[in-house]
């Protein structure tokens, strides 16, 4: 075992989990998911991942569009349903919702409504997954800076996910958390949200980015990369020197 | 069609105007910030505030679940005792039935409690129009009646102005000395008024709650204005929702000190009232005649959505409004709207029209704090997104289905994709920087106040597959 | 029969033909009863089951809103303090009523005064009660819980005794003094279901308002002060 490292799960065997990434994430955010696959190999587990899925239909079913939603969340359902991986992980709370809560509605009276419930089940948020189902709170990162954390809307009120980041950014050596003012107050991206009423989401963001720089932090950490990117659209704006990190991405540090 | 742009234009318009507004925006988070901390302070001293919202939630379904059943037995027990009970399924029905109580009184001189559901059927211009003076008693309530304006809020209708404003306002108004003092502004307020409750024939309140089980109405107040107007007057006369139902007497000991906390942070308010009739033979005061006026105004069909049914839930506490982002960035007026905020967003459509009305339903981030702050764990956000999938299953938006479809197309090819994306990134690196921001701007919705993340060169699904062929190649290597 | 409630009603049998899901479990049948009243108490802020503690919660809560409130040895003494509020206020002119539960005690307390009285029991002059300084009345309870004041129509000299005049005196028994809201409603139903007052009111605190800028002001309407004398 390295200097430092993780403290061995001794409890849980050795799991196969299946990432699946959101959208955004792939295009825009890849090393947050790739710094998802470093830890959970770090931790001995096997990780998958499903070239031919893309997208768990988030925008279109915000939008009200459900029809459109299906097309493309269906094809997730069906690879996922018959995937026989022990868990999904997602490294984000509102595209973790979606499986986990959504689906279950947008499928309802439909051909896959069972699968969409069973595939529900079998999905965790990444740090709900690490602390929870695997129950390990100390990855071995190291990660020296001063950080504050913005709770992502879907992750904390769809699946109450709070203390989870909060107890594995404690055993980061060196990581100093300080929590920001309204911490679960909105960011103001909420997806489309963003462009249709760029005004309301630009104060609302603009509310979130003085609370955290209020802070002193030097990142500003959440488990939702679309957060990140609202709040890092601002800060840039501003010239301010505020940075963004999700949270694989400082657990992945050593 | 055309009216519908224009709500949806206007909300737009107003909200960029007031998102802006510095000022506005510090205003509103100082008085909401002492609203957060008592609110928390006395929702902690309850034992199980969980279990009250669960509580009050589940009477609450019991009420509108059962609605005609407790609706009959509220209007018996009423008129049993002498109440004149009238039943409105309009706005415009309601107001008739004041306009015909007030000539056959003979009314001169109106004073009114505060009561939303007057403002929903806009009865001070009815009222005014027909000749009578109507006067608001409610301090807040009067100030905006000065000023000619909306109510800014469901429970603070002066929360956007400062003294200095309505100290300007008085001067104006009343040829009052200006002064920056709360209180003496609030005397002032009085002094006008008193002469206003002792000469008044009719009291016009609203209702809190409407109890089936013993035939009450109960008003929630802390100023004392509902119970003056409630007291002498010769004619009172109660303007309510029919959703307003609780079944029994004792459930107010649930409902009045939930009402307290979420929707001003305290234990109770100043007064709770219950009103059972016109003055009672041994009794010195009251009214002699009492009239309730029970109004539908599509509340009915907010009930026939099974789905969205709880939404005839709220007690109107207003506790959605206070923790709603959207709501502390555009401000009550925004809306353009009787009930603003979550609530009012949620029913708007329902009560006015879902085409017309939908923008206030997507004008929002799902974030969930409002359904988590109800008191009576209405689902609030999600029946943004079911207003949002209903206004689209009757009348999609033909580009943003288009757009959408597009959308699926390519993300159910996700190896068409993959060789895309290397063409945005190329887009962006060379062209963006010389339209960001702009009219050609394609982002602009973003980049007119936010910068862009540069896209890397490669993707996720590029580095996994960057992985996967080291791995067998180191795999190979080893053999 | 009236047309447009036969319509509303129609409306509604027909909203409810479909069921609503229970509240608060996603997707999941209604299993259970609702709780009783009594288990309201279980929910609400916590009161202690002594005397001591609640008679010490009602004045702490008394001292939050404003109210002053005080508890006395017997009706000799609440007899003298009301006297001595009556000169350190200045009444000249005060209202009262004599028709309540322990009438011949207020009326006695009230006319020790010695200060023009204007009795409401058989009706009043609206215009004479403004001239009062203060409204003197009986209650019916007073709730620990809160620090409310329970009064009727019937018990407390009318509507508007308890709320005109700008100081309102409470005149209450210890025996009166009950725990929480629950026990208040329960006493509420048990003395008057036969036939209700057609007015009962909760008073918690003096008459206040936070409409500007959420400073709060006292007196905006109601009294700006509310004693509470208790023995």
């Amino acid at each position: 075992m390295k200097a430092g490292g993780a403290s061995p799960p001794l409890l849980v065997r050795k799991m196969r989990v299946t990432l699946f990434v959101p959208c955004f994430m792939n295009a825009l955010y890849p090393r947050a998911g790739m710094s998802i696959v470093t830890v959970l190999e770090r931790l001995g587990h096997t990780v998958n991942f499903h070239e031919d899925i893309f997208c768990c239909g988030q925008p279109a079913f915000n939008a009200g569009y459900w029809d459109e939603a299906r097309k493309v969340a269906g094809p997730v359902v069906e690879k996922l349903a018959a995937d026989t991986a022990d868990a999904i992980v997602i490294g984000s709370g509102s595209c973790g919702a979606m499986l986990k809560v959504f689906y279950r509605d947008l499928f309802a009276n439909t051909a896959l409504a069972a699968e969409a419930v069973a595939v529900g089940e079998r999905t965790w948020e990444f740090s709900d997954f690490l602390v929870t189902k695997l129950g390990v709170t100390d990855v071995g990162a190291r990660f020296p800076a001063k950080v504050t954390f913005h709770d992502g809307c879907h992750g904390l009120r769809e699946l109450k996910v709070k203390y989870q980041p909060r107890k594995l950014l404690e055993h980061v050596q060196g990581l100093e958390l300080v929590e920001m003012r309204d911490a679960e107050t909105c960011c103001g991206f909420g997806g489309t949200f963003s462009a249709k009423f760029p005004a309301i989401s630009t104060a609302m963001g603009e509310m979130k980015c003085a609370t955290a720089l209020e802070t002193e932090a030097e990142y500003v950490v959440s488990n939702d990369s679309s957060c990140l990117m609202q709040i890092q659209g601002l800060v840039d704006r501003q010239r301010k020197p505020l940075k963004t990190l999700h949270i694989a991405e400082v657990l992945a540090r050593q | 069609m055309e009216g519908s742009t224009t709500f949806a234009q206007e909300f737009k318009a107003q909200a960029k105007r007031v998102a802006a507004d510095l000022r506005h925006r510090g205003l509103i988070r100082t008085a909401l910030t002492k609203y957060e901390t008592a609110r928390d302070l006395q929702k902690s001293a309850f034992q199980d505030w969980q279990g009250a919202r669960q509580a009050a939630a589940e009477r609450k379904w019991e009420a509108i679940n059962h609605l005609d059943e407790h609706l009959e037995a509220f209007a018996s027990r009423l008129e049993e005792r002498g109440t004149k009970v009238h039943w409105a399924s309009t706005a415009a029905q309601a107001r008739e039935i004041f306009l015909e109580i007030l000539k056959e009184k003979g009314a001169r001189s109106i004073i009114k409690s505060k009561a939303m559901t007057a403002e929903e059927i806009h009865l001070n211009e009815a009222l005014e129009k027909a000749g009578y003076s109507v006067v608001e008693s409610d301090l807040g309530e009067y100030i905006v009646q000065l000023r000619q304006e909306a109510p800014y809020h469901i429970v603070f209708p002066a929360m956007h102005l400062t003294r200095g404003e309505i100290s300007a306002l008085f001067t104006e108004k009343l040829g009052s000395k200006p002064t920056d003092n709360p209180e003496e502004l609030t005397m002032i307020a009085r002094e006008v008024l008193r002469d206003k409750y002792i000469t008044a024939d009719v009291g016009i309140t609203g209702a809190n709650f409407a109890v089936a089980e013993t035939g009450m109405i109960s008003i929630t107040e802390n100023e004392g204005n509902a119970r003056l107007t409630g007291a002498l007057p010769r004619t009172m006369i109660t303007l309510l929702g029919i959703e307003k139902i609780i079944p029994r007497l004792s459930d107010l000991a649930l409902f009045l000190p939930m009402l307290a906390t979420a929707g001003a942070g305290q234990a109770l308010t100043g007064y709770n009232s219950m009103y059972a009739g016109p003055r009672q033979p041994g009794e010195s005061d009251g009214p002699e005649e009492y009239h309730v006026v029970l109004i539908d105004n599509g509340r009915t069909h907010l009930l026939a959505d099974a789905e969205q049914r709880d939404a005839l839930h709220c007690i109107r506490c207003g506790a959605c409004l206070n923790v709603c982002p959207i709501y502390r960035n555009v401000g009550g007026h925004t809306y353009g709207t009787t009930y603003s905020g979550p609530i009012g967003s949620v029913i708007t459509p329902h009560l006015r029209g879902l085409q017309e009305w939908k923008h206030l339903s997507q004008a929002s981030s799902l974030c969930g704090a409002c359904t988590e702050t109800c008191p009576v764990k209405i689902d609030l956000h999600h029946h943004l997104l079911q207003n949002r999938r209903n206004a689209v299953a009757k009348k999609p938006v033909w580009w943003e289905k288009q757009a959408f479809r597009l959308f699926g197309y390519l993300a159910t090819r996700p190896g068409l994709m993959k060789r895309l994306l290397p063409f945005a990134g190329f887009a962006q690196y060379w062209f963006h920087g010389l339209v960001k921001g702009g009219p050609l701007d394609p982002a602009r919705a973003w980049t007119q106040t936010r910068d862009l993340p540069a896209m890397p060169p490669l993707s996720f699904t590029d580095l996994w597959q960057a992985k996967k062929r080291e791995a067998r190649r180191a795999a190979e290597a080893a053999k | 029969m009236n047309v447009e409630k036969e319509k509303i009603f129609q409306r509604i049998r027909e909203g409810l033909a479909m069921p609503s899901p229970w509240p608060g479990h996603h997707g999941q049948e209604h299993a259970h009863p609702i709780a009783s009243a009594e288990a309201v108490s279980h929910w609400l802020p916590l009161v202690g089951g002594s005397f001591e503690e609640r008679v010490g919660l009602f004045a702490s809560s008394s001292e939050k809103l404003r109210s002053a409130f005080h508890l006395l040895e017997n009706e000799a003494a609440a007899r003298a303090k009301l006297a001595e509020v009556a000169m350190a206020e200045g009444w000249t002119r005060v209202a009262a009523h004599g028709d309540g539960t322990y009438c011949g005690s207020t009326h006695a307390m009230v006319s020790a005064l010695g200060i023009n009285t204007l009795w409401t029991d058989t009706g009043y002059d609206v215009r004479e009660m403004e001239k009062c300084d203060a409204g003197i009345s009986e209650c019916d309870a007073l709730v620990a819980q809160t620090g409310s004041v329970v009064v009727t129509s019937r018990s407390a000299g009318g509507r508007a005794l308890s709320v005109l005049p700008p100081h309102h005196v409470v005149l209450a028994r210890r025996e009166q003094l009950l725990a929480d809201l629950p026990d208040a409603f329960a006493l509420l139903q048990r003395k008057y279901a036969k036939g209700y007052p057609s007015f009962m009111s909760f008073i918690t605190g003096p008459s206040r308002t936070g409409d500007i800028e959420r400073i709060l002001v006292l007196g905006a309407h109601g009294p700006k002060k509310l004693t509470i004398l208790c023995w």
